[in-house]
């Protein structure tokens, strides 16, 4: 073989060369939903003014209540919205991509019209704080949620069964929040009943291989099962010693909480979402920055190459689950122990399939998936605030838009997501 | 360190995998274990890594008996191995990878990457890697990615080193680069064990061969030995090496494939502006590195990829954005890459398998029942024909040996009338007394004035059944080249370089 010695001729490229593919999506989809909102406004004027609050009476600082004339700002909205649109489409339109703050704005400006037109003419103040804040109370669980599906799907397990982690969480805290009147106890319990839920999905998916499809559903359906029997024959009867729970108090942080609308919003809650703030950037910490988190999602990209390494595949999958067991069944106490001071029957309604549509929608990515519950709990709050001022909206319609948006937001705006390359597969060592 | 094997049996079910193999490996030393695909080798190596636990045997290690319940332990007795599939995650950056498993920490089990960064590339300094261990290994081309899986074996100071057919995704210039740096090793004292089934890098590299057939170590070589003996150790009779054909009779008609461009979901250009033709009567094979854009030009061919512009035009005929169904009632037969996933029913039966293209209609359907007499007539017949090895045409496909699943598959592509037949890697995984029978059919075909086009990697295929030889790199053609091109001047095309360049460097 000469070749190799020999002088080497001019190298060759050594990438493929990249169409970028012109995608009309995101363009598309604001134009349609800047017209359904002007179809809205036209079809439905709305007169009279939208008086927004900015701040609540017990606030440091008043802020005096902001009064706009409400289609007039809807239209202004409006026109910010389709020149959003105009612009991603020029975006497009040249081959470039539609920079983040561009369907941002036309979000923020629908948001803002939306909010004009459903509160004009009412008589009561739209409070923005509540609005935020009720939010984030809202996304408690699905955080939570979320996380716990983060950590078991970057594993390799898929995780269906958040359902039944919150709920088992919900209810364990309530009995023991009750017998024990503190509700630490309460979250405690939530925890290790989360973790047990895991075990179950662990034993069944990782050491027997079953579908993890399949027994997550499965899980959830006993889940729900059980608690509501346990509610109904054990709860009811006696629910002033089994099912009263004091609730965590609300811990303003010095200072922080006085600051205009985030302070109230973000620093006078209780220590379930401070938890839950921190609960977000430990796991990202774990997952990327640590031995742990790298031998986690080894095992959930590709488990044989791990296992050559010397990483015991099935026992790492049993410790992320278990995590992620906990970090749901954690998100379960708030419904008992923050929320609610009781448990009722299915009382989590559907939060942990939200959850898991939050996983997805944030791309495995705690941090992004911690943001996409956020934006579904804001979701949710909005229906019930609105309701507050009196929209015109039926509530039945408002009832679903914490639905749509997961909906839109999963199916239309996730863009490419890959989920971890191995996650679903059992691992059968050879 | 040196390695001892003794008397390993590994069975699966009543599969014997390997026989009592004894092996004695000494530091120092390339020791190359030859043998066809499915003769035992990987799996011997699988029970050395301590992925198999060996039904009888033990490992001995600088004398010392061994017993390992996972790779975990084979590696921290100084085993190394650079396997088939590389072990990488791809979407880990190289240092990860080289970590992963022996994680350096600082305090609370935080990742030291820097520690990571260094190893990698100490260890890419020593050898002259060009390895940067912050790229994403799903990155890197395959040569580079086999780098890392060396670097992973040696930063775990791995004294006993498998390569288990590590050549198979290189071109020839990477593969002799390879061999060098194996000599390196050797020469730095490590013991080397060095799987294959390629004649040419055998006798290149070793300083002993074991030649293992069905699970036994059935004899040794010098490194000296003919290809021919060599070959006739591994298949146990003799065989022929070279494929004898007629100089080509060219129709006027044919296949002629103009601009044709394939795009990924995600606007990587897999196939880059690609033209040529094929005549009746001739055989044009498709050369070049696994992963340059072959499969997506056959598929494209097929009607199996979805982002295609061109014209690809079969006896004037546009076939280009036509479904498969149409592309095969014009008269094209495919023999796909994949056989086992893409070409076969595995739970099938092989008379099932071999009606599998017709079940639309006449002579194996009619008003909506199967004919089972006619496909099992045709069944016989074909089994016959194609010489395939089975106990019935009842049998399931996916128990055949890779020969026989493949004399399936080009039984079923072959027996209708075609105007075109493409094969991608049709002898990949395939017995050596197999591919005999697989190229003289292929050359029959071009004999009967069909136009055919053959993917290979192999480049002894390649010149072997070629009239003309199209070389693809990064989805680009390199070159239109006669079957009489130099090796080397191929090999440099396969690296992307044009051909006159390369006959200039390879003078």
């Amino acid at each position: 073989m000469t070749a190799a010695t020999v002088e080497a001729p001019k190298a060759p490229e050594a990438e493929n060369r990249r169409i970028a593919p012109v995608s009309w999506k995101s363009a598309v989809t604001l134009g349609v939903v800047t017209a359904l909102f002007a179809v809205l406004l036209l079809v439905a004027p709305h007169a009279g003014d939208a008086r927004f609050a900015l701040s609540t009476s017990g606030d440091f600082f008043i802020i005096p209540v902001i009064v706009v004339p409400a289609m007039g700002t809807a239209w202004g909205c409006l026109v910010l919205a389709a020149l959003a649109a105009v612009g991603a489409g020029l975006f497009t339109a040249r081959g470039l991509r539609t920079p983040a703050w561009v369907p941002g704005v036309a979000a923020f400006a629908i948001l803002l019209g939306f909010l004009s037109w459903a509160a004009a003419g009412s008589p009561r103040d739209l409070s923005i704080v509540g609005l935020l804040s009720g939010a984030v109370l809202l996304s408690v669980p699905l955080v939570y949620g979320a996380l716990g599906g983060v950590l078991s799907e970057r594993a390799g397990i898929v995780n269906i069964a958040i359902e039944g982690q919150l709920l088992a969480g919900a209810f364990t805290a309530a009995i023991v929040g009750s017998l024990t009147d503190s509700p630490y106890a309460g979250a405690l319990a939530a925890v290790l009943a989360g973790m047990l839920v895991s075990l179950v999905l662990g034993l069944f998916t990782i050491t027997y291989h079953v579908n993890q499809v399949i027994v997550g559903v499965v899980l959830n359906v006993l889940v729900i099962g059980l608690t509501s029997f346990l509610y109904s024959q054990v709860l009811v009867p006696d629910a002033a010693t089994l099912n009263t729970t004091t609730r965590f108090p609300r811990v303003g942080i010095p200072l922080l909480e006085n600051i205009p609308v985030i302070g109230p919003v973000l620093f006078d809650q209780t220590i379930i979402v401070y938890l839950m703030f921190v609960a977000v950037g430990l796991v990202w910490f774990a997952l990327f920055r640590t031995r742990w988190g790298l031998r986690v999602r080894a095992v959930g990209e590709h488990p044989l190459a791990a296992d050559t390494v010397g990483i015991d595949v099935v026992r790492t999958r049993y410790n992320a689950l278990l995590w992620a067991g906990a970090v749901a069944g954690l998100g379960g106490a708030f419904y008992t122990v923050v929320s609610l001071s009781q448990f009722n029957r299915e009382m989590t309604a559907g939060a942990g399939f939200i959850a898991l549509a939050a996983v997805i929608f944030g791309k495995w990515h705690p941090v992004r998936a911690a943001l996409a519950g956020l934006l579904f709990g804001f979701a949710s709050n909005l229906q019930s605030v609105l309701s507050v001022v009196g929209s015109p909206v039926p509530s039945q319609f408002m009832l679903m838009v914490p639905y749509v948006v997961t909906i839109l937001a999963v199916a239309g705006l996730v863009g490419r997501s890959r989920p971890p390359a191995a996650e679903g597969i059992p691992y059968v060592k050879g | 360190m040196r390695l001892e094997l003794r008397g390993i049996t590994k069975r699966f079910g009543a599969l014997v995998a390997n026989d009592h193999i004894d092996l004695v490996v000494e530091p120092g030393e390339i020791h190359c274990l030859l043998g066809e695909n499915g003769a035992g080798k990987s799996t011997l190596m699988n029970v050395l890594y301590g992925l198999y636990t060996a039904d009888e045997g033990e490992i001995l290690l600088d004398d010392a008996v061994q017993s390992f319940s996972g790779p975990g332990d084979a590696m921290a007795a100084g085993i190394g191995m650079v396997h088939q599939h590389f072990m990488l995650v791809p979407v880990f950056t190289v240092a990860e990878n080289v970590m992963l498993g022996h994680e350096q920490v600082k305090g609370g089990g935080v990742l030291d990457l820097d520690a990571a960064r260094a190893r990698v590339r100490e260890i890419s300094a020593r050898f002259g890697f060009h390895v940067d261990p912050d790229a994403v290994v799903e990155d890197l081309p395959v040569g580079v990615q086999q780098r890392v899986e060396i670097i992973k074996a040696l930063s775990r100071d791995a004294d006993v080193l498998v390569f288990d057919e590590p050549t198979a995704v290189l071109t020839p210039q990477e593969t002799d680069e390879l061999m060098g740096i194996m000599r390196q090793l050797r020469d730095d004292g490590a013991a080397i064990v060095f799987i294959t089934h390629k004649l040419r890098e055998v006798r290149e590299v070793a300083d002993k061969i074991s030649v293992v057939r069905l699970g036994k170590i059935v004899g040794e070589a010098s490194p000296t030995a003919t290809d021919a003996e060599l070959a006739s150790l591994m298949v146990g009779r003799a065989v022929s090496l070279t494929v004898h054909k007629d100089a080509p009779v060219v129709a006027e008609t044919g296949l002629t494939v103009d601009n044709l461009v394939v795009t990924s979901e995600t606007g990587a250009v897999l196939v880059d502006d690609v033209s040529f033709d094929v005549r009746g009567g001739e055989v044009l094979v498709v050369a070049g590195v696994q992963g340059n854009g072959q499969t997506e030009l056959t598929e494209a061919l097929i009607g199996l990829q979805p982002n295609v512009t061109g014209s690809i035009l079969l006896d004037g005929k546009e076939l280009a954005g036509r479904s498969v169904r149409e592309v095969l009632d014009a008269g094209v037969g495919f023999v796909p890459e994949d056989r086992t996933h893409d070409g076969l029913v595995g739970e099938f039966t092989i008379a099932e398998n071999l009606m599998l293209d017709r079940a639309d209609g006449p002579p194996f359907v009619r008003k909506g029942a199967l004919q089972l007499a006619e496909r099992d007539r045709f069944a016989r017949e074909k089994v016959a024909e194609f010489d395939v090895r089975t106990q019935g045409i009842e049998a399931a496909v996916g128990r055949l040996s890779g020969g026989n699943q493949q004399k399936v598959v080009l039984a079923r592509e072959l027996s209708r009338d075609l105007r075109l037949f493409v094969a991608a890697q049709p002898t990949r995984g395939v017995d050596v007394g197999s591919i005999e029978f697989i190229h003289k059919r292929i050359v029959a075909t071009r004999d009967a004035g069909v136009p055919v086009v053959v993917v290979s990697t192999e480049l002894d295929e390649a010149v072997a059944l070629a009239d003309r030889i199209m070389v693809m790199y990064r989805g680009r053609v390199v070159g239109i080249v006669p079957a009489t091109t130099p090796r080397d001047v191929l090999g440099l095309m396969m690296a992307g370089i044009l051909p006159q360049d390369a006959e200039g460097g390879a003078a």
